[in-house]
């Protein structure tokens, strides 16, 4: 597994940059995964962070564009300019949870 | 006498009412189940309908026929569960009484979920093979096709089945190769998610197939609609797709009857404990199958094995027992790569799809990962054990509900999975 140092901290990634432990993570973690997508994270970034990190802990999984409309109560346009190009896989980059991913 | 009611005669719902028959005090357990259409389908077969492969009498039989001896069949519809008064609610006007419930209504297509999808292009240059009706109208359309640009689509995860839209294009390429189509066809697979392999170890061995056959792929597309006057899919962030046949699997979501109850989250999958399948809205109410909120994937094979491990589960609450049968996930999916021949997975909560044999280790005869004719022919003899032994609640010889790592090789950085329970 590839490392990477942020601020002193030592985090373990997967080949496309997800974290694979999510003790690792914290919200200078954060700031860091999301310049390199290009994101400064904002109070609006965060409320979908956070709205991530509650669900996984409920669901065991990151949540996909309907539960972030319908439960998260954060519509899909506003994802795309929050984290433009693909909403769900920067957020759940940034938030240290893993890749939304199929069975294969 | 105690009444068990199971919701949904389909594969999970069928195969619970022939495992309860079995274990239940005939004297002291009255079992009911209840389904709004009599046909049962045997869904992998859909896949192969739009190419001819299998043909209507392959994949329907009266579900009626299913239901062992003992068990009461019902056809209605049911308007609602109302789980405060362990009473069901059929559209109707009857009521019945329950002591315990198991929901296994399954999830449906909802193409009416994506803006334009079932205009007017839908049954015309607009597909879906999820259902008995798609599969037999796609069916049409391939029939007629000359060529162009052949679109395979994912609306949104999670679906029923998630390896069949990428089965869909691999066996249409066979397919139009077969008709000397292919040069004049444009396959292009279009996806939700980051990739058509997301998983590490399956798309390191996987990654290939879809260049090596010609498919182009476009990810990230989260679809806002379809433009039916250009024949276009068009994706929130402003990209467009052409098509001029548009195979798509539209939004699955759990049966509305399910939301009515209040029993749902926001697909209508019911939330349960993941390795008990009991619901976390009340004690007696068990869910299995496509209707829960498990993360493994729909699939016939998953229903199969958590009816193992709630049958068991079921037995223990009547004996006001603790629930000590754990499910851990386990699926076991053969993909179909064409031209006669096909992949086999196997997995479970914590271990992904990895290389080696299946069952028996080195000795197989199906390969995980690998590409053989073997597995090919495992995907074909399926629907003589579905039809045959698996509704029936018999045990297939040497697969467990439990998933084995005998046989499976574990890549570098591959942790096997602690055992649950």
């Amino acid at each position: 597994m590839p490392e990477k140092t942020i601020n002193g901290t030592t985090i373990t990634v997967d080949d496309d940059g997800f974290m694979t432990d999510h003790s690792q993570w914290n919200r200078e973690v954060a700031a860091a995964l999301a310049e390199e997508e290009e994101v400064t994270l904002s109070d609006a970034h965060w409320k979908v962070l956070d709205f991530i990190a509650s669900d996984f802990a409920e669901k065991g999984k990151v949540p996909g564009m309907r539960r972030m409309n319908k439960v998260g109560g954060i519509p899909t346009k506003e994802l795309y300019t929050l984290f433009p190009g693909g909403p769900i896989k920067k957020a759940a980059k940034i938030a240290g949870y893993p890749k939304p991913a199929s069975c294969v | 006498m105690k009444q068990l009611l199971i919701l949904g005669a389909g594969t999970a719902g069928t195969i619970m009412a022939n495992h309860l028959r079995r274990r239940l005090d005939r004297d002291e357990w009255k079992i009911s189940i209840i389904d709004k259409e009599g046909d049962h389908y045997y869904q992998p077969g859909f896949l192969f309908m739009p190419f001819g492969i299998y043909s209507e009498k392959d994949v329907v039989k009266p579900k009626r026929k299913f239901v062992g001896n003992g068990v009461e069949y019902l056809e209605a519809t049911v308007e609602r569960v109302l789980p405060e008064e362990n009473r069901v609610a059929l559209e109707d006007g009857r009521t019945l009484d329950f002591d315990l419930l198991i929901i296994a209504t399954g999830t449906e297509p909802c193409p009416d979920e994506v803006e334009g999808m079932t205009g007017p292009d839908w049954g015309d240059r607009v597909h879906q093979f999820y259902t008995f009706e798609g599969a037999r109208s796609l069916r049409s359309s391939m029939r007629r096709w000359e060529g162009g640009r052949l679109v395979v689509h994912v609306c949104e995860m999670p679906i029923k089945c998630p390896v069949a839209p990428l089965e869909f294009a691999f066996l249409a390429d066979s397919w139009l190769k077969d008709r000397g189509l292919r040069e004049k066809t444009e396959i292009v697979y279009v996806t939700p998610l980051s990739g058509a392999f997301t998983k590490p170890v399956a798309s390191g061995i996987l990654g290939h197939l879809l260049e090596d056959k010609g498919i182009k792929v476009v990810t990230d597309f989260n679809i806002g609609s379809v433009d039916n006057e250009n024949h276009k899919i068009v994706s929130w962030d402003e990209r467009e797709v052409p098509y001029d046949l548009l195979v798509t699997v539209p939004p699955n979501m759990g049966d509305p009857m399910i939301e009515r109850s209040g029993l749902g989250d926001e697909m209508n999958f019911v939330p349960v404990d993941k390795h008990t399948l009991q619901s976390k809205a009340r004690d007696n109410i068990f869910v299995i199958g496509d209707a829960t909120d498990v993360p493994t994937s729909k699939a016939g094979s998953v229903a199969h094995f958590e009816a193992e491990v709630l049958t068991e589960n079921i037995l223990s609450f009547i004996r006001n027992e603790p629930l000590e049968e754990k499910f851990d996930g386990h699926a076991n999916c053969f993909i179909e790569s064409g031209g006669g021949k096909g992949f086999l997975l196997d997995f479970n909560y914590e271990l992904e799809p990895v290389p080696g044999k299946f069952p028996l280790p080195l000795v197989g005869p199906m390969s995980l990962l690998g590409e053989s004719r073997m597995n090919h022919f495992g995907k074909m003899a399926f629907k003589h054990v579905y039809w045959n032994m698996l509704l029936q609640g018999r045990p297939i010889p040497l697969v467990g509900h439990r998933m084995s790592m005998s046989g499976k090789k574990l890549p570098e950085g591959v942790e096997a999975p602690a055992p649950v329970g």
